[in-house]
């Protein structure tokens, strides 16, 4: 789960971390009174889940109130479109303003899961600002990562590797390590799967901040921090994805034609790939899970179909514990209750596939059955594409 | 011979009296596993499926001397379920849990290279060795036994795989799922170390998936060390990146551990790798003639 910068600048006030003041605001009157009592220069910064905010116009350094009232007007309610976005860009509903500061050197920092080493690394950069992902392809020498063993937790050493790379100054080491004391406890106690801080800035006064911040956390821990889960925010998530997850069901929504739905993770991946494979062009990424229910797959159907771009439906289950004559049945009672007036094509096979595929023949219900994988793609394709 | 289980495997089963646990257990039970007994906490001394429980994994095998625990235990739990499962020196420790958050794996990870315990999952199908022994949810129905071994990331899509093989009279020596977690007990190249001395294995099944490195890594020790036929078919060619594909480990981020890089380097090392998972089974006959 991903959250707003200003919601991970609570977290890490919270924690210890020290963060610029400032405050968010809905409105833009809010907004204004928040620049006003921090004083000028202050930074407006557009709050939507997405990096590339600055150069897509969503960052403003403001020194006055004519400024302030300018940009806060022109970013609140803008669409921003940024490399992360999408071409449709997200709606910013919230700012954050912030106070200026005088910045010395900026950093790049980040605490991740390696998966290869299978314990956390803290990923350090002299190139603060810049994406790590561009860091590690120009200038990989300014990448600095220390791994952190569970046993060990952080121990000092990493600290004083990592401040002496970044070539710090005494006073600036010992803020430092108090930082990653604290951002590390955070990340370990929260189960994030990400604090990336670009940049972490050094002040005139040695001080040590995240002015950016960025948390990501486990999806599979949020049933032990309620308070973090309260976090969400679904009008930065795709309102079918929204809608998909109240079901249990594993939505992901593409820009293709062809609607699928599938059962098990990795025969959905690959039912995509077949798809493309075949000339077609998938519409989602559809998992309805192992124990298959009735209202499951009409929940499915009602998702896939609210999704315009969609042509043609290709359901693909393969029966393995899951009877598919009990599938058939669940697909015949949830197309019954929709009206649906574009091509399904639905392979069952496994456990009683022949009774699966008798009970939706008789169904009289607009269905194209095949039994081979490769023909019942072939025919979808066709079918999306209108032929 | 077949790896890791046959049909003197003794198997206990941790979450063995919830519906998970005693649906599954049943079908165990049915394909010829030697099911010796179940835990369950505060359920010690009831009997269930005909089979004893016990509270702890300590007097399951104290009383059975079960060597193989399959754990079936909420994920919020399952992290515990099994570090007990390897205090109680439990050899083979199968987790079909989904769900467990990855700093609980991190630690179980590194506790269990401590022990002499082998973790197969977690997010996983389990094992089977047909016509021997079943530790897991897979459809026992699609399997025969036979000379194929499959290693795979994936659930439903290997019993797609494991199909087709049955289709072509080939049959299976050992399916073993992984996992689809970003951080599992048993990584593709431990799973082929095993395979490569198995007399009954003469070619492989891989089904990888985008994210991480294991296929990667599986393909540098397949170029050096492996002389079985292999092949492989990845899953997510299409898949966009950074969005998790239903599997917490399926995700490209970065740039890094995309399926088309990962085909790239099965292939260099002499992978048959196939693009149409339709055809894993007819490319594994075409190879064994």
């Amino acid at each position: 789960m991903k959250i707003h910068e200003y919601q991970a600048k609570e977290l890490l006030k919270s924690c210890g971390v020290p963060v610029p003041l400032g405050e968010v605001a809905d409105t833009a009157e809010k907004a204004l009174a928040v620049a006003e009592r921090l004083g000028y220069p202050c930074v407006i910064k557009a709050q939507v889940h997405a990096g590339g905010r600055g150069k897509a116009g969503g960052i403003q350094l403001v020194r006055n109130r004519s400024e302030a009232e300018k940009h806060i007007a022109r970013i609140l309610g803008l669409t921003l479109v940024s490399h992360q976005t999408g071409p449709e860009g997200k709606l910013v509903r919230k700012l954050l303003v912030e106070q200026g500061l005088d910045i010395i050197k900026e950093f790049y920092l980040a605490i991740i899961i390696d998966r290869e080493e299978e314990m956390p690394v803290i990923i350090a950069s002299s190139q603060g600002g810049m994406e790590i992902e561009t860091v590690a392809r120009d200038h990989p020498q300014a990448i600095f990562k220390m791994h952190v063993h569970p046993v060990t937790g952080l121990s000092a050493c990493h600290i004083r590797n990592l401040a002496f790379k970044l070539d710090l100054s005494k006073v600036q080491q010992q803020n430092f390590s108090n930082l990653l004391i604290n951002l590390y406890e955070l990340f370990l106690k929260s189960d994030a799967s990400l604090v990336e801080i670009n940049p972490l800035i050094v002040t005139a006064n040695d001080e040590v901040l995240a002015l950016d911040a960025k948390i990501n956390f486990d999806d599979n821990a949020l049933g032990r921090h309620p308070d973090i889960a309260a976090w969400r925010d679904v009008h930065e998530e795709e309102p079918l994805e929204v809608e998909a997850s109240k079901f249990e069901l594993n939505y992901i929504r593409l820009d293709g034609n062809i609607g699928c739905m599938v059962n098990g993770a990795g025969l959905a991946m690959a039912t995509m790939d077949i798809i493309k494979f075949y000339g077609g062009e998938p519409a989602n990424f559809l998992d309805v899970g192992g124990a298959t229910s009735v209202e499951k797959v009409k929940e499915a159907f009602k998702i896939l179909l609210a999704d315009k771009n969609v042509r043609a439906v290709f359901v693909n289950i393969f029966g393995g514990i899951v009877r598919t004559d009990l599938v058939a049945n669940g697909i015949v009672y949830a197309a019954k209750g929709l009206e649906i007036k574009i091509p399904i094509v639905i392979r069952l096979v496994g456990t009683n596939e022949e009774e699966g595929m008798r009970i939706l023949r008789e169904s009289q219900l607009n269905f194209v059955t095949e039994n081979v994988l490769a023909d019942a793609v072939r025919r979808v394709v066709e079918l999306a594409k209108g032929d | 011979m077949s790896i890791l289980i046959n049909q003197d495997s003794r198997v206990i089963v941790q979450g063995f009296t919830g519906r998970e646990g005693t649906f599954h257990s049943t079908q165990m039970i049915e394909y010829g596993t030697r099911i010796v007994g179940g835990i369950t906490p505060n359920k010690g001394g009831q009997i269930h499926l005909d089979k004893p429980v016990f509270n702890t994994v300590e007097e399951a095998v104290k009383e059975t001397a079960a060597d193989v625990s399959v754990i079936f235990v909420p994920a919020p739990f399952a992290a515990d379920a099994i570090i007990e499962a390897a205090l109680a020196g439990i050899a083979l420790i199968v987790c079909i849990s989904e769900g467990i958050p990855v700093l609980d794996m991190v630690k179980v990870k590194h506790f269990l290279c401590t022990t002499s315990s082998r973790l197969i999952g977690p997010n996983c199908p389990g094992i089977i060795s047909p016509g021997k022994c079943k530790v897991g949810i897979m459809p026992s129905r699609i399997h025969s036994p036979g000379k194929v071994g499959i290693i795979s990331r994936s659930g439903t899509l290997t019993y797609v795989a494991v199909d087709q093989i049955t289709r072509e009279n080939l049959g299976q020596s050992t399916g073993i799922g992984i996992g689809g977690d970003p951080i599992i007990g048993t990584s593709f190249v431990e799973a082929l170390q095993l395979f490569k001395d198995d007399e009954q294995t003469e070619a492989l099944v891989m089904i990888g998936e985008i994210g991480g490195t294991l296929e990667e890594e599986a393909a540098a020790y397949i170029g050096k060390n492996f002389n079985k036929p292999v092949v492989a078919f990845i899953a997510g060619q299409t898949a966009p990146p950074g969005r998790r594909m239903g599997h917490a480990g399926a995700i490209i981020s970065g740039g890094r551990g995309t399926a088309a890089e990962k085909m790239a380097v099965l292939k260099k090392n002499g992978v048959h790798v196939v693009e149409n998972p339709a055809e894993i089974g007819a490319t594994v006959k075409k190879i064994l003639g």
